[in-house]
Parts: C-alpha cells; structure tokens; sequence
C-alpha cells in the first residue's frame, strides 16, 4: 500500500516536522549557541583542551555525525509507522 | 524512466572486497616505495611514481566505467550503496582547500579559524534533513530539473542554471589552480603546463563515464587522501606523546603552546576566542565568526555538485543514511586538521623561534629554499630567529609535516598524491555539475527536447570538455585566493539556491513568481556585496568581510520569496499533490500535466 489517506498523510508530516524542527533545534545548539560562550568556556579544561576550543574543534563536528544518523533512524521509524518505507 | 541499470550486480556486492583490496595494494606500493627509497633510488622518481601511478589508476576505473546510457552517466545507475556514497561525496567534498590549506588557516588563525572547521561540517545536517531525501524521490537528473518542475517552467530552470554555474565554475578554477600547483611541484615542471596535465587527469576520470566513472574514482581517491592526512600526524602524536591518536593528544601540544606563547610574548592566544590582534575581545570578530560558519554551511546544502551525489543511491532511505557516512568520512579529516596546527606550532615555538638562525631544524633549511614558501630574514643581525622575522605560508603546515615528524621522502610523496585526489576528485565533481547543467537543462530541456540518447551524451562530453578547457585557461591567469574563491562559490550558492529548494519541500504555497523573484534577488544582493567590497572599494556593512557576504543576500531571498508568493495565487491542486508525494518515501509521483521527465 502506497496511497495514504489525506489525514493521514498530514500525521506523517506532522510527525516529519516535528522531527525536523528537533534536529534544527540541535543544529543551531551546536553550530551558534555553544559557540558564543566560547570566551567563559575556555576558562574549563576537558581532558587538556581548553572547552570552548574543543567544541568547534570536535565536539560540535561529532554532535553532527551523531545528528545526521539520528535523524536517518528516527525518519525511518516514522516512514515504517505510516507504511510508507520502501520495500528493498 | 527506470531504465534498467547495467552496472552488474556483483560489482556492487563486492564493493567491500574491491576496495579493500585496493587500499591494501595502496599500501603495499607505499611500502614497496619506501624501499626503494632505502635502496637509494631518487626522491625526484618517487615523487613521478606517486603522481603518475595514482592518476593511472583513477583513469584505469574512468575507463572500466565508460557507458552509453543516460542513467549511468548523470546518476550512476542509481546503485551506489549509501557506505560508498559517503566516502565519493567525501572526496567531492574535500578538495585542495580542506586538505592542504585548512590545517595551515587553523595555525595562522587559531580559534578564528575553527569557523572553516565548523562551516565546512555542519552543513550535512542540513542536506539529510531538508533536502537529499526529498530530491532523491524526485528522481531526475539534476538540481536545477527540480527547480524547472517545482516552478513550472524555463524561467526557474534557467535562473537554477545561472547560479549553479557562477557558483561551480568560480570553485573550479580554485580546484584547478591547486591541481596545477601540486603537479608543478611534484613533477617539476611549469605551473602553466602542469594545469593542462592536471586538466588531463580530470577529464580521463569523467568523460567516458559521466557519474558513474566519477562515483567510483571517487572512492578510491577518498581511500588515498584520508591515509596520506592521517599518517604523517598519527606518527608525529606518537613520537612526541606516545599517543596514536593526534585527536586526543593534542590537548597536551595546546598547553605548551599556550605556556610558550606568554614567554615569547604573544598577546592573542592560539585557542583564544573573538580575540583581536591584542588579544581583547572584539564584536567584529564575533560576528564574523558566526556569519562566516552559516554561509558555509547553508553553501554546503546548496551546492549542486554535493546535492547530485544523493541522485545516486538505490532509494530515499539510502540517501539519508548516506549522509550519515558522508559526514562520518569528513569528520575524520576535519577533526584532525587542529592536531596539525597545533603540532607544527608547537615545534615552531619550540625549535624554531629564538634558535641560531645557522643552526634551524633541518625541515626550516628545505623549505626556506622552496620559492616564498617559508621566507626567514634575520632583521636585526643578531643569528637569532625572532617571532617576526619568520614568515610561513600556510599551505606548507601540511606539506611539511613528513619532515617535521622524521618521516622519509616517501611519505611526503604520499602526502602529494593525497593533495592531488582531493583537489582531482572536487574538480570532477564540479565539473560533472556544470557540464550536466548545460547539457541536460539548457540543451536538452531548452533547445533540443527531441534529440536522441546519443547525441545528448555527446552533447554532455563535449560540454564537459569545453567547460574543463575554460576552467583551466582562467586558473592559468593565476586569480588571486584558492581560499577566498572557494567561499565565494559557497556565498552565491547559498544566497541563490538554499530558499527555492528548501521552501519547495516545506512550504506548499511557495509559487512559481516568488521563488524566482527570491533566487534573483537573493543572488543579486550577494553578487552586488562580493563585487563591490572585492573590486569597487565598498564599505563593509556591519564589517562582515565578504567571505560571508550571503549574509545578507540569504534572509532577502526567504523574505522576498515569502512575500510575493503571498501575493500571487497559490500553486495549483495538481501542484500541491505533487509536493505531498515527493514527501513520502514510498509511491509514484504525482506529476503536474504537461511536465516532461525521464
């Protein structure tokens, strides 16, 4: 079955919204937020790296790693949820 | 239009086995070198045996790959499993720039520099949230075929086309520019003829075999560029704290630096953040930071040579999980670039600065004779090196690293070859991009919509030659600023592309008129800053420098977009379900009466 119901179709993107907006919301978190106290986090060492360096250094570019396979594995339940994932 | 693909089944299930034993062969040769090396053959013949053995073998797979259908060469055949599409999209990604001047930015400019780092990375969120999978259940050729289709007609076609293009082909000559710089080195010969070897070298990848060629060179460069990164720092870590991991140990070189940086008397500190050059904290380099980190990573999700790699994967899911891999492969390279500024810095610190001028670590001595490179002029006639009397061009961090670690020619050699996937494989990517642009939406769905499947592939071929000509007789003119051409390409990309195509998806009522009032306007404000703060003397506004000058072109093409689809009708029924299907994974698509497709 391919043909969702228009009440449904709308849940199914309700749901990718919502899923959407999470991730973005973590994005600007770890791109801008973090970023901006950088000043008062160097003052904190983690592991030898002043915390404000290590969060553009690594810290941030892991969250992305991390944000990029989530949100495969999250849209992927929604899609089975609603019926919609691909056969193989 | 499923054109059944010919890439045979078990070339695509033994991927694993094919690379693999690929990358072992890379190393044995490595080694196999390393001997000779040992044996007293001549640095000069490695450096020849790098350059020439590596571009035969990408040439060996652009020939394996040749094909004469369009699915396999505008999307690979849509097989490329989403592990093996990481690590193409990874060498399309890194190019010359990331892999020889990034680490080099980070030691000049400390933290500042971590916005390249941040910028260049984070824009992959984007592209698995918003976009890949929804174009990759579009299921056409190109990004701008999205934009004809969404918007109905040629006008947004052609708009899609003329961004793509300002935006590629200025990265182009910066990756072309590059090739010739590492050819001209390695190979000893002029920088003018060395563009047209290095031309040679693209154009054997990509013209046979169209993407599909170029997806699978591309994995075998990605597996070369990220052993030749990692060597040189993962034995420089071990050497000096017995660490193999340069990512960990770092943070040890950092301290150093820092306690060496007060006894020299160094005012802005290497992790010091929004520092001006007397180490205070200063607004204008706060905004700069966050502005230059949006515009690179809103251009990342908006340049079409990375967009199109999605094109390729079996299935929507494939295209998601495939920007997890992407970014994966990245990040290997990008969380390391800091380690290299930090462990060339520390050595400078340490053996360099304050020493005999006669008595410099034996690296300092071969790279002072290497024109302009590293230039050491004792200003006061005292024998010792001062802070100010060394000046170190930042491609060399990189460059130089082998030697600063002990490490012998032989990796040095790799390191080249390293250089040279990188900037090969972006300038394939590219290349692919613009010519596909030209001959499928301009050609084909402008000029010529009956032409026959061979004349559209000969048409493609000779684009790309034609495009690959032009690309490197401008680089030749040596225009000013790999760097600075790089985040050009990512400003007008990102200011004339990211709101159609976003708002496409997400917002129903985006119409026709409005996307294309907002491409024109969003690039136009964007071109208008960039030319005028680069070549007309114009003030800075807010002293945003003009690396970031999306800044202002991004948000006026959202907001003119918005308005004007406001105040024109709304997209039709036939529209809006078409929409509605591109959201859903599974499913035909809906398409709009009178829209031709594959």
């Amino acid at each position: 079955m391919a043909q969702l119901t228009p009440a449904q179709r709308d849940a199914y993107w309700r749901k990718t919204s919502r899923l959407m907006w999470i991730i973005m919301a973590w994005w600007v978190f770890f791109s801008f937020v973090v970023h901006f106290f950088a000043v008062q986090l160097n003052s904190i060492s983690i592991a030898g790296f002043p915390l404000g360096f290590y969060m553009a250094a690594q810290g941030s570019l892991i969250s992305y790693v991390v944000l990029c396979f989530w949100n495969a594995s999250a849209q992927n339940k929604i899609d089975e949820e609603f019926g919609v994932a691909e056969d193989k | 239009m499923a054109t059944q693909s010919t890439t045979s089944k078990s070339f695509v299930d033994n991927l694993g086995k094919i690379y693999g034993g690929y990358a072992g062969g890379f190393i044995g040769f490595v080694i196999i070198l390393a001997i000779m090396e040992q044996m007293g053959v001549p640095n000069k013949v490695i450096g020849y045996c790098f350059v020439f053995l590596t571009i035969g073998v990408y040439a060996y797979i652009g020939v394996l790959s040749r094909t004469m259908e369009l699915s396999e060469y505008y999307v690979a055949g849509r097989v490329v499993p989403p592990f093996f599409n990481g690590m193409a999209t990874g060498a399309d990604w890194m190019s010359a720039a990331s892999f020889i001047s990034m680490a080099g930015g980070l030691y000049l400019g400390g933290y500042g520099a971590l916005g390249y780092v941040l910028g260049w990375t984070g824009g992959y969120v984007l592209v698995g949230v918003l976009l890949a999978p929804y174009l990759r259940k579009f299921g056409q050729f190109t990004v701008p075929d999205f934009l004809g289709v969404r918007y109905e007609g040629n006008t947004a076609r052609i708009c899609g086309v003329i961004v793509l293009f300002c935006a590629s082909f200025t990265y182009i000559v910066a990756q072309t520019f590059g090739i010739g710089i590492i050819t001209s080195r390695f190979l000893d010969i002029p920088f003018e003829v060395a563009i047209f070897v290095g031309l040679l070298g693209i154009l054997v990848c990509s013209m046979l075999g169209g993407m599909r060629a170029v997806t699978w060179t591309q994995v075998a460069q990605y597996i070369i560029l990220i052993i030749a990164y990692l060597t040189p720092v993962v034995w420089l870590s071990f050497k000096l704290y017995g660490n193999p991991i340069p990512e960990l140990s770092y943070g040890q070189a950092l301290n150093e630096i820092a306690d060496l940086e007060k006894k020299l008397g160094i005012l802005k500190p290497h992790v010091g953040a929004y520092a001006d050059a007397k180490g205070q904290f200063s607004w204008v380099e706060f905004n700069n930071f966050w502005a230059l980190t949006l515009t690179l990573m809103i251009g990342t999700a908006s340049l079409p040579h990375i967009l199109m790699r999605y094109f390729t994967t079996p299935n929507v899911k494939d295209a998601r999980t495939s920007v997890g891999w992407s970014i994966f492969f990245i990040f290997l390279l990008y969380f390391t670039a800091p380690a290299y500024a930090a462990f060339a810095k520390r050595e400078v610190y340490t053996n360099v600065i304050g020493q005999q001028i006669s008595q410099l670590p034996a690296w300092v001595q071969n790279w002072s004779q290497v024109g302009g490179l590293l230039t050491i002029k004792d200003g006061n006639n005292d024998g010792i090196l001062q802070l100010s009397e060394f000046i170190i061009n930042q491609d060399i961090i990189v460059l130089s690293m082998p030697e600063i670690a002990g490490l012998p020619y032989v990796i040095s050699g790799l390191v080249a070859a390293g250089g040279l996937a990188a900037a090969l494989s972006t300038a394939d990517g590219l290349l692919l991009a613009i010519a596909n642009a030209l001959s499928h939406d301009v050609y084909y769905k402008m000029i010529n919509p009956q032409a026959s499947t061979m004349k559209r592939l000969l048409v493609a071929r000779v684009l790309l030659v034609g495009v690959a000509i032009v690309g490197a007789a401008v680089a030749g003119t040596r225009p000013a600023g790999i760097i600075q051409m790089v985040a050009w390409a990512f400003s007008l990309a990102a200011a004339g592309l990211f709101a159609p195509l976003v708002l496409g998806i997400w917002w129903k009522r985006t119409t026709a008129a409005g996307a294309i009032a907002g491409m024109i306007v969003g690039f136009g404000v964007c071109a208008f800053y960039l030319v005028g703060t680069r070549y007309f003397d114009m003030p800075l506004w807010f002293g945003i420098r003009n690396i970031s000058s999306a800044l202002f072109g991004l948000p006026l093409a959202f907001l003119v977009t918005w308005a004007v689809s406001l105040m024109t009708q709304a997209p039709s029924k036939e529209m809006q379900d078409f929409v509605d299907s591109i959201r859903v994974p599974k499913g035909e698509l809906a398409w709009v009466k009178g829209v031709t497709h594959e």
